[in-house]
């Protein structure tokens, strides 16, 4: 938000052309797109079946994909870092597999919390020291640790599913005014997020980190640290994520979130997020996991065949990533 | 005279049309299939089962699965289910235990759920009942008759299997060796060798002919799996002995249908996918009018398959006995 507001004073500092009228500057970003998207979305899934538009099964069917929303929301600050995250996933595997593991053998909840989150932030500082440390490629490193951690939840849980006990299930059926508890969590993590990353001098900096990493370090950003820091939240939220999966499935298996790094990535770019880092928006992550959500719950009670409903995501990422591309050429560049 | 029986026919026939009706509503219920995953033949037979069944009884019925078969792939499909107030959901499970969850939610609502072709194996009060192919404790005397019929109930025979650890089929071989110890029908049919093609194409070739090679007198082989028995048959083919050694096992009728045609195999057998489709239907349709009660013991009748008890854990078998496909029959399956 606030590098976006600062472009219409640099450009007439420098004496160039008039600055943008304000309703253009709103309109041509690519939040408005995912907007305008999510509105057809809601439209065409309520005609195509009359059994969609219903505030509760809406909200009840976002359950399912609020677990990866809020994973998607830390990634997209690191995707704006410059950097990429490719195991969140496998991680919510491993680290529900380890929480789980934990209770079983010592029926301590807050001990087998603790151990979860613990693992979590752990992977997610391997991640880092690697990426961040040794100065690797995030993509290769994330692919690599993608399997490492699935392989471990494996080795752990086995073949089996790890039973939880009857209170810690069903956080999904957990009404807060009507609400379930993970669109809660997932719209306060938004706006904490977008507090952050929109209105504090990190979350400028990482903006800058994005745009031209050397140049912000020349500035004196720390940008090892910064980047060091989001991988380890991106640990934490991975474990959180896990956590509350287990509790709506009521027990956990090493391939819980199985392939959910794809969606999490499909949310930032449909948001707007530019993969190559310095663009993009918590609201735009936001709106996409709406987006997602409304799309694919509405194919589903329409009865699309699988490859139809396949068809559309893969389109409907084609068209985002363009449109993103185009609205950022004419803009900005 | 012709126009009164003419006025008098129509009348009958706006009764009928009044008491089709009337009875169309009672069993006018929605009920939905969710597959393990789409593009599968063997879901396409169950599949046909349910709609002659829902043709029959007035249900409607329409067939769902997810892209892949993960465990979690079909929770999205079950809520969409819900959401659109079917009364039934049978479904075959791809987790044993994921599921729990959004099925109680389903019962809660008073939705029927039903396990078909695959259980909640250890979660078995998330789901109604239960309805599986097949009494396996059949299918070891089963293959014993068939190939005992297919060889005079005479000479050596041999037992090409999948793993050594295959759960199936190590209850299915001790049982054929219990049968052909104890029944004194086939006293005269001699088991020379157990081997294991590991449910590997190559591996069950290597071992079938090396069957061949160390029994000069083998006059008969049972496959009990599908890989294994089309292998065999391969072999028997190519060497074209096969009006001395007979092959039989449990294989499916789109990969011995070739084998079935030209001879080389008399006769196998399998359980009928279809029936399984069929029986859910009525079994559904019983339940929700009040004329089968979902209890351990119940025995009802169901059209095309006779009585059916609901066995342990409420599980039904649509069959006792196998189906054994041959020249005869091989077309009218294609799974």
């Amino acid at each position: 938000m606030t590098d976006q507001t600062s472009t219409p004073t640099a450009v007439s500092a420098l004496d160039a052309a008039p600055p943008r009228p304000r309703w253009q500057v709103i309109l041509i970003r690519p939040e408005t797109m995912t907007f305008v998207l999510l509105v057809l979305a809601f439209i065409v899934s309520s005609s195509i079946s009359p059994y969609f538009l219903d505030i509760n099964y809406i909200l009840s069917s976002f359950t399912l994909y609020a677990e990866f929303s809020i994973v998607a929301l830390v990634l997209t600050m690191v995707i704006i870092a410059g950097e990429i995250d490719l195991s969140p996933a496998a991680n919510m595997a491993l680290s529900a597999c380890l929480f789980a593991w934990t209770y079983q053998a010592t029926q301590s909840m807050p001990l087998a919390i603790l151990v979860g989150l613990g693992a979590g932030i752990a992977m997610g500082a391997f991640n880092a020291v690697l990426v961040i440390g040794m100065q690797l490629p995030s993509i290769i490193v994330t692919i690599g640790t993608l399997t490492l951690y699935r392989g471990l939840a494996q080795i752990i849980a086995g073949d089996q599913s790890i039973r939880l006990p009857d209170y810690f299930i069903g956080i999904n059926n957990d009404l807060w005014l009507g609400v379930p508890v993970p669109v809660i969590i997932f719209v306060v993590v938004t706006i904490a997020l977008a507090f952050f990353l929109g209105a504090t001098i990190w979350g400028r900096q990482i903006y800058q980190i994005g745009t031209n990493e050397v140049a912000a370090q020349h500035a004196g950003i720390r940008a090892r640290r910064i980047k060091f820091m989001l991988f380890l939240a991106m640990g934490f939220a991975s474990a959180v994520a896990g956590m509350m999966t287990a509790s709506r499935l009521g027990s956990v298996r090493y391939d819980l979130g199985l392939g959910g790094e794809l969606q999490m990535v499909l949310m930032a770019m449909l948001g707007g997020t530019y993969i190559f880092g310095g663009r993009g928006t918590i609201l735009g992550t936001f709106l996409a996991a709406w987006l997602l959500s409304v799309i694919s719950t509405g194919m589903l009670t329409a009865q699309w065949l699988p490859a139809t409903q396949l068809c559309v995501l893969g389109l409907l990422l084609i068209i985002s990533i363009v449109a993103t591309n185009l609205i950022y050429s004419r803009t900005q560049r | 005279m012709l126009k009164r029986h003419l006025l008098a026919g129509l009348a009958a026939l706006g009764l009928a049309a009044t008491f089709a009706t009337g009875a169309l509503a009672a069993h006018d219920f929605k009920v939905v299939y969710i597959g393990k995953n789409t593009g599968n033949p063997y879901f396409d037979s169950i599949n046909g089962g349910f709609v002659d069944a829902c043709k029959q009884i007035g249900c409607q019925y329409e067939f769902v699965a997810p892209a892949t078969a993960e465990a979690t792939s079909q929770i999205p499909i079950i809520e969409a289910q819900i959401q659109r107030g079917v009364n039934v959901i049978a479904i075959a499970p791809n987790s044993p235990d994921a599921m729990n969850q959004v099925l109680d939610e389903a019962r809660a609502k008073g939705i029927l759920v039903l396990a078909v072709n695959g259980d909640l194996v250890g979660n078995e009060s998330h789901r109604d009942a239960n309805i599986l192919p097949v009494d396996f404790t059949k299918t070891g005397p089963n293959q014993v008759e068939l190939m005992g019929s297919l060889i005079g109930y005479k000479g050596d025979i041999a037992i090409l299997s999948a793993t050594t650890e295959a759960p199936d089929q190590n209850t299915w071989i001790a049982a054929m060796k219990k049968t052909l110890a104890e029944d004194p029908k086939y006293k005269d049919m001699k088991l020379v060798a157990t081997v294991y093609g590991d449910d590997q194409p190559e591996k069950s070739t290597t071992e079938m002919e090396a069957l061949l090679s160390n029994y000069p007198d083998l006059v008969g082989v049972i496959a009990p799996t599908t890989v294994g028995v089309a292998a065999a048959a391969q072999v028997v083919q190519q060497r074209g002995i096969a009006d001395k050694v007979h092959v039989t096992g449990l294989g499916l009728p789109s990969e011995m249908r070739d084998f079935i045609k030209d001879g080389t195999v008399k006769a196998f057998q399998l359980w009928s996918p279809y029936n399984e489709g069929w029986l859910a239907a009525y079994f559904a349709d019983g339940v929700l009018n009040g004329t089968i009660k979902n209890e351990v013991g119940t025995k009802f009748d169901v059209p095309n398959l006779g009585s059916i008890t609901i066995g342990d854990k409420n599980v039904m078998n649509t069959q006792a006995e196998l189906t054994t496909f041959n020249a005869d029959n091989i077309d009218q399956f294609n799974f």
